[in-house]
């Protein structure tokens, strides 16, 4: 069962800075929901899902996971990183049971490895070093280790953004599908508004200084959706009139999303986000 | 005609032998530089003999030259003699790295992990790192009641801190997101250290304890120069006391042989324990 999130009135100060980096952010998520957070460099997107993990401590307000604080981190709400960070010196079955092993979960253990690497694709890789695997396959692992675990919270941290298009498409597809099976809860962050508009029940624009909720916008296309139907052209150019982008849906003379949205406003979008390192790079300071 | 057969009967015997060959090639390829430096080695040794066999004042340590050494090499081992200064000189090296390693690897990690550990304790760890271990050897033998004690003692603080500083350099290069991702999926303490810290530094740890092995190997001579009655630097200096110089000069070799011997665990065990994919 996916779980129910609540974030009350997060207002956070990193240490020496005068502006809260986060303000009066509330939102619900209910179970089962997949949300995006998606907003440009240093909205504090990244720094919001940090506590949704327990990584980070809001200086005011708190999150609730089925209406328990949320102070420290859980095998049942798992984060996902841009990097898949998997452990270099260990096979991609070892690397996908870290999860049930730090719990102390032994028992059926490769059973039910075996059937998460079949879920993800990777049966005839699990005894092979994961150093050997493409960058998707990698990030695949990481899915595997995040789900072993049974989370009822998965969050991704712009999980798909190193990857190439095809790889991204099918992962995308792919999460957003073991997701919905299971009624796991989905909170991710990104800078891609087709991914957004791809996997999101409901997508949270940010804006920065402070970084507040600015805008709310409900996808509801039936899954598995397709890229070119119109509704789906229709969400992400109005997503994309969010960011000043050069086509915004009311200015516009044609008809919203009769061509694709224009190339450059969208990269401009997913340039990468130094802030994002940075803030977790002081969630470690801290 | 005559010619058309023998090539066949060529082929066929060269068809044969091709494995051979190339094993035959591959060893070759293999040995062949570091035989030449071996040779080198020898002749240099060689002509030292040669030279001080030639000269008048230096006549009297001719056994120095290869061959009287060897030839007493060969009496040391076939005789047994060697054995026993070996293992009382392994024996000090074994336990002296052994608290090197019990020391410092938890100290290393503890500098690598936390900032300030590293900025109090690095003007005392300098200071003590730069004093000669012989230079403890009056205090040692005050503060220890046997001669093994004090030598080991000495081993000791001078292979602590490769060590230490290895082990701090490993942790310092450990990926901030490994700890992250741990922490993430529940490890706790142990679980941290066990599957991820260990494991990332072990590499690490092994080139710490590599060039440990060297400064404990050269020390251990000199401090047993001193008091004990065994060991390989025992072995030395009574060898110079009794003017057998053909077998002070073959223990060397056996100093040497087994000092390589030792580096060479170590490199093994610095490539086993690398997480790098082969090649």
């Amino acid at each position: 069962m996916g779980a129910a999130i609540s974030i009350d009135y997060i207002t956070h100060h990193y240490p020496g800075q005068e502006e809260p980096t986060l303000k009066d952010i509330e939102v619900n998520v209910a179970p089962g929901e997949t949300v995006a957070l998606i907003g440009q460099s240093g909205c504090g997107k990244s720094t919001l899902l940090h506590m949704l993990a327990g990584l980070l401590i809001p200086s005011d307000g708190c999150v609730r996971i089925n209406g328990h604080q949320v102070i420290k981190p859980s095998p049942r709400w798992n984060m996902m990183f841009q990097k898949p960070s998997l452990y270099p010196w260990m096979t991609v079955r070892k690397n996908a049971s870290l999860g049930l092993i730090f719990q102390g979960r032994k028992r059926d253990m490769r059973e039910r490895i075996d059937q998460l690497l079949e879920t993800v694709g990777l049966t005839d890789k699990a005894e092979v070093n994961v150093q050997s695997l493409s960058g998707g396959q990698q990030q695949r692992v990481a899915l595997a280790r995040s789900l072993a675990t049974d989370p009822e919270l998965l969050l991704l941290d712009e999980p798909f953004s190193a990857l190439d298009a095809f790889t991204r498409v099918a992962l995308q597809d792919e999460v957003t599908r073991l997701a919905r099976e299971r009624g796991i809860s989905v909170v991710f962050v990104t800078h891609d508004i087709e991914e957004a508009v791809a996997m999101a029940d409901r997508v949270l624009v940010m804006g920065s200084n402070p970084g507040t909720i600015t805008a709310e916008l409900r996808i509801d296309i039936d899954h598995p959706r397709d890229r070119n139907s119109q509704p789906f052209v229709d969400r992400k150019a109005e997503l994309m009139g969010y960011f000043g982008a050069t086509r915004t849906p009311a200015a516009d003379p044609e008809p919203a999303g009769s061509e694709p949205p224009s190339p450059e406003a969208e990269s401009e979008i997913q340039a990468a986000d130094p802030a994002a390192t940075e803030s977790r790079a002081r969630v470690r300071a801290a | 005609m005559n010619r058309e057969a023998t090539l066949s009967i060529d082929t066929g015997t060269v068809e044969r032998l091709m494995p051979l060959l190339r094993f035959a090639d591959r060893t070759r390829r293999a040995l062949q530089y570091p035989l030449l430096g071996i040779a080198g080695l020898f002749a240099l040794w060689y002509w030292g003999g040669w030279a001080i066999a030639n000269n008048e004042d230096t006549m009297a340590f001719a056994s120095f030259a290869p061959g009287p050494t060897l030839a007493a090499f060969w009496d040391i081992v076939s005789s047994g003699a060697v054995w026993s200064p070996i293992e009382s000189s392994l024996y000090r090296v074994g336990w002296g790295l052994g608290y090197a390693i019990a020391i410092g690897v938890p100290l290393g990690v503890m500098i690598g992990y936390f900032l300030t550990l590293k900025q109090v304790t690095h003007v005392p760890f300098q200071f003590l790192r730069m004093i000669s271990p012989l230079a403890w050897m009056p205090i040692a033998v005050l503060a220890f009641a046997t001669w093994d004690a004090a030598i080991i003692f000495l081993i000791a603080i001078a292979a602590v801190w490769p060590i230490t500083y290895a082990t701090a350099h490993g942790v310092q290069r450990i990926d901030p997101m490994w700890l992250k991702v741990g922490n993430n999926l529940g490890a706790n303490p142990y679980h941290t250290l066990r599957y991820i810290v260990m494991p990332a530094i072990a590499q690490d740890v092994f080139a710490g304890i590599r060039l440990a092995v060297g400064v404990a190997w050269i020390v251990l001579v000199p401090a047993e120069y001193l008091g004990v009655t065994s060991g390989l630097g025992y072995a030395i200096n009574d060898a110079r006391d009794t003017l057998e110089y053909d077998k002070l000069a073959a223990f060397v070799l056996v100093i040497g042989i087994i000092g390589y011997m030792l580096d060479a665990i170590c490199v093994r065990l610095i490539k086993r324990s690398s997480y790098h994919a082969e090649g």
